[in-house]
Parts: C-alpha cells; sequence; structure tokens
C-alpha cells in the first residue's frame, strides 16, 4: 500500500483515515514559537461527506486511498442500483443510492458524469453542473409575465422540483444548474 | 515588481531608524562550526571539504551577534538571511530573511517599545498595541495555569477541542504542549488589527532568556503577534554562561530523546558568555512575514523573488 507524508499532503490528495476514503480540502504547515512543527488538516471524507480538522505530527504518513474519478456515461436505473459505464473501457459499473446520492435526481439516460471508484467500487457520483431536462408538471401560467417574480415549482422528467419562472410550460425543456438545484434558463427546442 | 520596491523601502526605513539610534549594522557568517540545539529545529549541515568537518547554515545570527557584544561591540543589528530545515508552508520558506537586533542595558520593556516604535514606522501610523503576560492570555482562554500545568492537563485540553493526536505530536515535553495549546487555540483568537505582546513565558520555554526573581518564575521573553501572525521573538538575555550551557546539554538529551541529528554546542558562544557578556535585550523579527502583514499577501511566496521549488 502505498503512503504519503504530510509533506505530500495537498488538496485534491486521497488518503484512508480511519478506514475510509477521504480527500485533503487543505493543510496547513504550522510551527508555533519553539515548538513542534506539525500540519493542520482539513479533509472531507468521501463516504460520510463529512469535513474533519486534524492536526499531523510533521513528516508522519498515511496510507494513501485508492480513489479515482473516472468519467462515465449514466446507463440506467433498475430500481435498486444505478448502472454507469466507462467510455473508454466499456466497463460498467452499478452504484446504490446512498453513493449516488443527490446526483440521482438530475440523471437522464446518456448523461457524462464523473463517478468517484473505491478500490473500483462507485462511492459517490457528481452530475453533470448543467443538465437539460423536460419539464412534466407545472401550474400554468400568467401570461404577458416574462421576468417570472416570485416563480412557481416544476416537477422534472427525473422527478426533481425545481422553481422556474412564470412563463415555463409544461414539456418545456430546461437548463437546470446541479450544484444550486435552481433554474438557469429555457432552452429553445 | 511592486514587492520588490516593498522590500527594498523597507530595508531603507530600518536602516534609517538604526542609524539615528546608533545602532551598528553587522555582518556575520552565515555558516558555522556548530549549530542550534533546540530540539525543534534542524540546520541544514555541510561541510568544509569532501569528508571534512561539518558546518551549518544559521538558524539565525543570534550567537555570532551575541559574540560580538561579548567583545565589546556597541548596540548591533543586522538582516541576515537564515536558514532551517523542513519548514515550507504559507508562512515558512526554508531560507527567510531576520533582523536581529540587540540593545545594551534595555530591560525586556524598553526593547518591546522599541519594536513597536519600528512597526509604527513601518506600517506608517499608529497601532493599537496591546501587552499581555503569557500567563493571562493562556489563562483567559483555556483556563489553564501555564506556569504549572502538566502535559497531561494540557493534551487532555487538546482533546477535548477534538485533537487527541496532538500526544502523538508533542510527545512528553510540556513546552512543546503549551506551543501546540497555543498555536491551536489561543493564537486564532487574537484579534485581527492588534498588536500583541505577550511576554513572561514559562521557565520551560526560556530557551536564551533571563528568568525573573519573582514568583512565579518567568522567563523574560517576548513574542509578537498581528494580525494572528507570530512576527518576533524577543529576551531579555541570559548572560550566564553555565546557565546556558546546562540548558544547551537539556536541549541535546531532548534531541537524543527525539532522534535529532546530533549537532554540536556553540562553545565559541559559552566562552563569549563566559569571558563576560554585557546586560543587552534582543529580537528577532521576520522580514518576511512583515512584509506581508504589510501587503496583506496570503502567502510569503507573494514577497519572495524566487520561494525555495523555484530558488
Amino acid at each position: 500500500m502505498a503512503t504519503y507524508s504530510t509533506n505530500d499532503f495537498k488538496g485534491g490528495l486521497k488518503i484512508m483515515m480511519d478506514n475510509d476514503p477521504c480527500s485533503i480540502i487543505e493543510n496547513e504547515f504550522v510551527r508555533p514559537g519553539k515548538g513542534p512543527a506539525f500540519s493542520r488538516v482539513k479533509y472531507r471524507n468521501l463516504k460520510t461527506g463529512r469535513v474533519i480538522d486534524r492536526t499531523f505530527k510533521s513528516g508522519e504518513t498515511v496510507d494513501a486511498a485508492d480513489v479515482m474519478e473516472t468519467d462515465m456515461s449514466y446507463l440506467y436505473n433498475d430500481g435498486e442500483f444505478w448502472h454507469f459505464m466507462d467510455e473508454e473501457t466499456y466497463e460498467q459499473v452499478s452504484a446504490d443510492s446512498i453513493a449516488v446520492g443527490e446526483a440521482g435526481k438530475w440523471l437522464k439516460e446518456q448523461d457524462k458524469c464523473v463517478v468517484t471508484l473505491w478500490n473500483g467500487a462507485p462511492l459517490s457520483v457528481a452530475a453533470p453542473n448543467f443538465v437539460e431536462l423536460q419539464v412534466t408538471d407545472t401550474d400554468p401560467g400568467l401570461k404577458g409575465d416574462t421576468s417570472g417574480g416570485g416563480g412557481k415549482p416544476a416537477t422534472l422528467e427525473t422527478g426533481a422540483v425545481v422553481r422556474v419562472p412564470l412563463f415555463v410550460q409544461i414539456d418545456e425543456v430546461i437548463k437546470v444548474d446541479t450544484r444550486t438545484g435552481e433554474y438557469s434558463a429555457r432552452v429553445k427546442n | 515588481m511592486a514587492l520588490l520596491h516593498q522590500r527594498a523601502k523597507l530595508y531603507q526605513v530600518i536602516r534609517t531608524f538604526f542609524l539615528k539610534k546608533h545602532v551598528l549594522e553587522v555582518e556575520t557568517p552565515v555558516l558555522s562550526n556548530s549549530a542550534s540545539c533546540d530540539v525543534n529545529l534542524d540546520s541544514f549541515a555541510t561541510s568544509l571539504r569532501k569528508d571534512g568537518p561539518s558546518l551549518y547554515l544559521q538558524t539565525s545570527p543570534e550567537f555570532a551577534m551575541k559574540r560580538l557584544l561579548a567583545a565589546g561591540s556597541p548596540c548591533i543589528y543586522q538582516i541576515a538571511k537564515s536558514f532551517r530545515q523542513a519548514e515550507r508552508g504559507r508562512f515558512h520558506n526554508p531560507e527567510f530573511t531576520l533582523l536581529e537586533w540587540y540593545r545594551l542595558n534595555f530591560s525586556m520593556a524598553e526593547l518591546m517599545d522599541e519594536v513597536a516604535e519600528l512597526l509604527s514606522l513601518c506600517f506608517s501610523s499608529e497601532l493599537v498595541i496591546k501587552t499581555m503576560s503569557y500567563h493571562d492570555l493562556f489563562f483567559s482562554i483555556t483556563g489553564i495555569n501555564p506556569h504549572a500545568t502538566t502535559i497531561e492537563e494540557l493534551m487532555d485540553y487538546a482533546s477535548a477541542q477534538g485533537n487527541p493526536e496532538a500526544a502523538t505530536i508533542c510527545g512528553e515535553s510540556i513546552a512543546n504542549g503549551l506551543d501546540y495549546v497555543f498555536s491551536q487555540y489561543i493564537q486564532p483568537m487574537l484579534l485581527k488589527e492588534q498588536v500583541y505582546f505577550v511576554s513572561h513565558y514559562p521557565v520551560c520555554m526560556a530557551m536564551l532568556a533571563k528568568l525573573t526573581d519573582d514568583s512565579p518564575q518567568t522567563a523574560k521573553r517576548f513574542e509578537v503577534y498581528f494580525n494572528n501572525v507570530e512576527l518576533a521573538n524577543g529576551y531579555e538575555e541570559l548572560t550566564d554562561a553555565d546557565l546556558q550551557e546546562m540548558r544547551f546539554q537539556q536541549d541535546l538529551k531532548e534531541r537524543e530523546l527525539a532522534a535529532q541529528a546530533k549537532v554540536p554546542i556553540d562553545q565559541n558562544l559559552i566562552a563569549a558568555l563566559r569571558a563576560g557578556m554585557p546586560a543587552c535585550s534582543g529580537v528577532a523579527l521576520g522580514l518576511d512575514r512583515l512584509l506581508m502583514l504589510m501587503s496583506q499577501a496570503a502567502s510569503i511566496d507573494e514577497v519572495l523573488s524566487f520561494p525555495v521549488e523555484r530558488a
């Protein structure tokens, strides 16, 4: 198993902490007064998403985590698992709803996304930043409203519900920012 | 480019400041036959010739400057390149610049006033100065008396704050424990835009400082913090050769326990102290960090012409 010393620590490095794969967010070298050098590290547990602060003795080593971010396309959901395919190797992986998480409500078949694999198994799925989805249900809008002051809820083809401007109608396709879950634009066909 | 000019201007301000005060600029060797014994400092080592005796890059110009004082120099200052192995981060480059100066017959309080005066000049504004004893600051935030604590108490405190791993960093050393707790939980609480002069350190952190006669006994050592950055460290200097040699021996024992490289004690310094060093106070101030604060730089790299990776 590869190991990293605190000297290698930097944002994005994947390490094993308490038997879980983690990603380092930031690392600050500290040498107080005449005291012992240490690293002040912030990292995210990739399984739970929790951000943890911890200090490490300078030069201390930790195991590397076999974590890879892979571009994949989403194939289908069989009711229990979500299936993805590596576009280069055509290898397929299946992810449970915990790994898919929030991304699930934005994914449409054939969408490209980034699947984080830990020891080859999906750990998390990141939806594309923007997705284009059809509105399947929303209240009829008011004529003449172009700005959409207050907005209204709309249900999309994947089941996700977002607030849209009043002028958006059923069957129209809209662009959504998946990072904020907000309506971004109407897509003209 | 702007920072090159700013550094040049800062050096002008410093040199004019000391010229007016009749403090002599000196230069001492960067390469020395001996090294700092401090358990938490690692000197870069090289050698005179292949297979020749070891030489060390200075971690600060302190020892050589003290030898000048013992040899009868007046008050002196130096802008000195200093080197510390394995120190690299947002506030550290292994090669950095110290402004170090010594004032004959100055008490610690007088030197602290002079540091404040210089800083006000550098920032061309009246700075808000806050002077606190190490005890008062430490106690007000942690409820721990730093002069009568144990490593267990300090590590329990760190654990309660979510850092049980502190014990592996600090080992058995109370000084390490105090430094850890201070940098983790106290330094971040210091108010921005205020210059903190923290003085009267616990005896175990005396390093090269004189001790007070009062009770509890404290070390006449001070540190300066500005915008949460540690900027300077000063002492009313220990002039007792025997005591200094004992502290160095103690340091070497700690180095051995910590499996640190063996280094030779600076016998020239001990001899100088034995011959008689006048009463004085001295301080080392990090000029790169001062420039960072003056230019609001987020990283030391911004104020260096070339950080170590590109040097």
